[in-house]
C-alpha cells in the first residue's frame, strides 16, 4: 500500500542507522509514547539496530492498558444486561476486569460485538431500535473525534437507544506526570503521530521548554521511527529541546481543527484514573452536560461499580518506562497472553504483549 | 488503538457524514470524510476508527526520501 510499504524498506534504513551511529556520543534514553510505535520497534527489531548508548523506553500510549479495572467492571456490568448490545474495539475483549473479561460475558450469552468504528455502533443502534446499543469509548485524542462524531450524530438523528461508556485519556497530562517524576529516566520523547494529527503540536512546546526535553512528532513505520530517533538525538547532542515534526505527511502544526471543534463540542476535560498510574488531574475527556443523555454509565446507573487493581501486575512501572517487560517477575510465567494479569499483556499495543510475541530469546554472551 | 491506515478515496457519498469508499490495497471499506472537507477521490487519507483524520501530504511524504538521499550522500563521504 502506498504511504506504508515504502516506509518499511530495510535497505533505506541503512543510511538512517549510520547517521544515528555518527550522531551519538553518550548514553540517552528516548521514550516512544504510543504503544503502536512500541510494537513496530519490537516487531522490526529497531532497538537492536541502534548503538548501545541509545535506550528506548516504552510509554503510556496504550489506551487499553491504562483503562482502570473500575471502568472494565462497568463495561462487564453493562454487557451482561439483557437489553444491551455492547460494542467494542476487539482489543478490549480479553482485558481482565476484577472477576472476568468481556469475552467471558459473551460466552455466557451477553450480546457483545466487535466493531471497527463507533459509527458502526451508531448504525447498529439505528438498525436495532429495540436494543440499547452501548459503545465502549476508550482511546486517546486520536479516537476522540470519531466518538464525538458518533454522539453528535446520535443527538442529531434523535437516536435514544445509543450511548457510550467513556474512558477517554489525554497524552500531554500523562507526559507531564512522567517528565516531572523524580524517577524520570527519559531524555527525549517521540510523540505519538496520530494524536498530533488531531491535536497539532502546540500543546507540546510548554512541555519541551519546562522539562528541557526534545519532543519529536513521530510516525509508526520503521523509517518514520528511525527518522524521529535521529532528530531527537541530534537535539540532545547539540543541547536543544524543541518540538520537531518528523511526520509531516500526516501532521500539520495546527492539527485538524474541525475534529478538534467537534471534540470540544461533545467532551470536556475531566480528571481520570489511569490503570497503574493512578488519578491524574485534567487528564481525560467526559461527556459535556448537554450530551449527558448519551452517558451509558449514568443511563444504566453503573457509575459506582468497580473493583481494585491486580496487586501483582507491575504495568504501572512498565507504562512509565521504569520497568522493561521481561524484568517483571511474572512475565511469561504467571502472566501470559492467555492468562494475563494486566492489560499490557493482552492489548495489541501493550509493551508486555510486544515482548512476549516478538522478542527473540537473548543469545548467551560470548565466552 | 491509535493505528491509522493510509487509503485512497474511490468515491464520496452525499450523506451528512460524507461517507466515502476508501481502498486500502485490495480491501475497500467505508470511512467518513466529515473532518476533511477538502478530500477528493484520488486523494490519500489517513483513516482511524472509520474516520479520515487527515489528507496525506504528498510533498511532505516525498521530503522524507529526499532527506534519506542526502543522508546516503553524507554517509558516503565518511566521518
Amino acid at each position: 500500500m502506498r504511504f506504508l510499504d515504502e516506509y518499511r524498506d530495510a535497505e533505506a534504513a541503512g543510511p538512517l542507522v549510520a547517521a544515528i551511529r555518527r550522531t551519538v556520543t553518550r548514553p540517552w534514553a528516548l521514550m516512544e509514547v504510543c504503544g503502536g510505535q512500541t510494537h513496530s520497534i519490537v516487531r522490526h527489531g529497531l532497538d537492536a539496530l541502534l548503538p548501545p548508548e541509545v535506550t528506548l523506553v516504552h510509554g503510556p500510549g496504550c489506551p487499553v492498558c491504562v483503562t482502570p479495572v473500575a471502568i472494565l467492571d462497568q463495561a462487564l456490568a453493562l454487557a451482561g444486561r439483557p437489553e444491551v448490545t455492547f460494542c467494542s474495539f476487539g482489543d478490549m475483549l480479553r482485558v481482565p476486569g476484577s472477576a472476568k473479561d468481556l469475552l467471558q460475558v459473551k460466552s455466557e450469552g451477553g450480546d457483545v460485538r466487535i466493531v471497527a468504528s463507533p459509527l458502526d455502533a451508531l448504525a447498529l443502534a439505528e438498525r436495532l431500535p429495540e436494543r440499547e446499543v452501548v459503545f465502549f469509548a476508550v482511546g486517546f485524542e486520536t479516537t476522540a473525534p470519531a466518538n464525538a462524531l458518533a454522539v453528535h450524530e446520535a443527538a442529531r438523528r434523535g437516536l435514544r437507544n445509543f450511548s457510550i461508556l467513556v474512558s477517554h485519556v489525554l497524552v500531554p497530562p500523562a507526559l507531564e506526570a512522567i517528565l516531572a517524576s523524580p524517577r524520570r529516566r527519559v531524555d527525549a520523547v517521540l510523540a505519538a503521530g496520530h494524536v498530533c494529527a488531531v491535536m497539532g503540536t502546540a500543546e507540546y512546546a510548554p512541555l519541551a521548554a519546562r522539562h528541557r526535553v526534545p519532543i519529536v512528532v513521530t510516525g509508526f513505520e520503521p523509517l518514520d521511527l528511525l527518522q524521529g530517533i535521529l532528530l531527537a538525538l541530534r537535539q540532545l547532542e547539540s543541547g536543544r529541546h524543541e518540538v520537531e515534526n518528523a511526520y509531516g505527511r500526516v501532521v500539520r502544526d495546527a492539527g485538524n481543527r474541525l475534529a478538534q471543534a467537534r471534540v470540544e463540542d461533545v467532551f470536556e476535560v475531566v480528571p481520570r484514573a489511569w490503570r497503574g498510574l493512578g488519578e491524574i488531574p485534567a487528564s481525560g475527556l467526559g461527556l459535556r452536560p448537554a450530551y449527558a443523555a448519551f452517558d451509558a454509565a449514568r443511563r444504566f446507573g453503573v457509575e459506582a461499580v468497580g473493583g481494585p487493581e491486580s496487586a501483582e501486575c507491575r504495568s504501572g512501572e512498565v507504562l512509565q518506562g521504569l520497568l522493561k517487560p521481561p524484568d517483571c517477575p511474572a512475565f511469561g510465567t504467571r502472566c501470559t497472553p492467555d492468562h494475563p494479569l494486566g492489560a499490557t499483556m493482552v492489548s495489541g499495543e501493550g509493551a508486555c504483549a510486544a515482548y512476549h510475541r516478538y522478542r527473540r530469546i537473548p543469545e548467551p554472551a560470548a565466552p | 488503538m491509535c493505528l491509522g491506515v493510509p487509503g485512497r478515496i474511490l468515491s464520496v457519498g452525499e450523506d451528512g457524514l460524507r461517507t466515502a469508499r476508501v481502498a486500502f490495497g485490495p480491501v475497500v471499506k467505508e470511512a467518513s470524510l466529515a473532518f476533511v472537507p477538502e478530500a477528493r477521490p484520488g486523494d490519500h487519507v489517513l483513516v482511524h476508527a472509520g474516520l479520515a483524520l487527515e489528507v496525506i501530504d504528498e510533498a511532505a511524504a516525498a521530503k522524507v526520501f529526499e532527506a534519506l538521499r542526502d543522508l546516503e550522500a553524507a554517509n558516503g563521504e565518511g566521518p
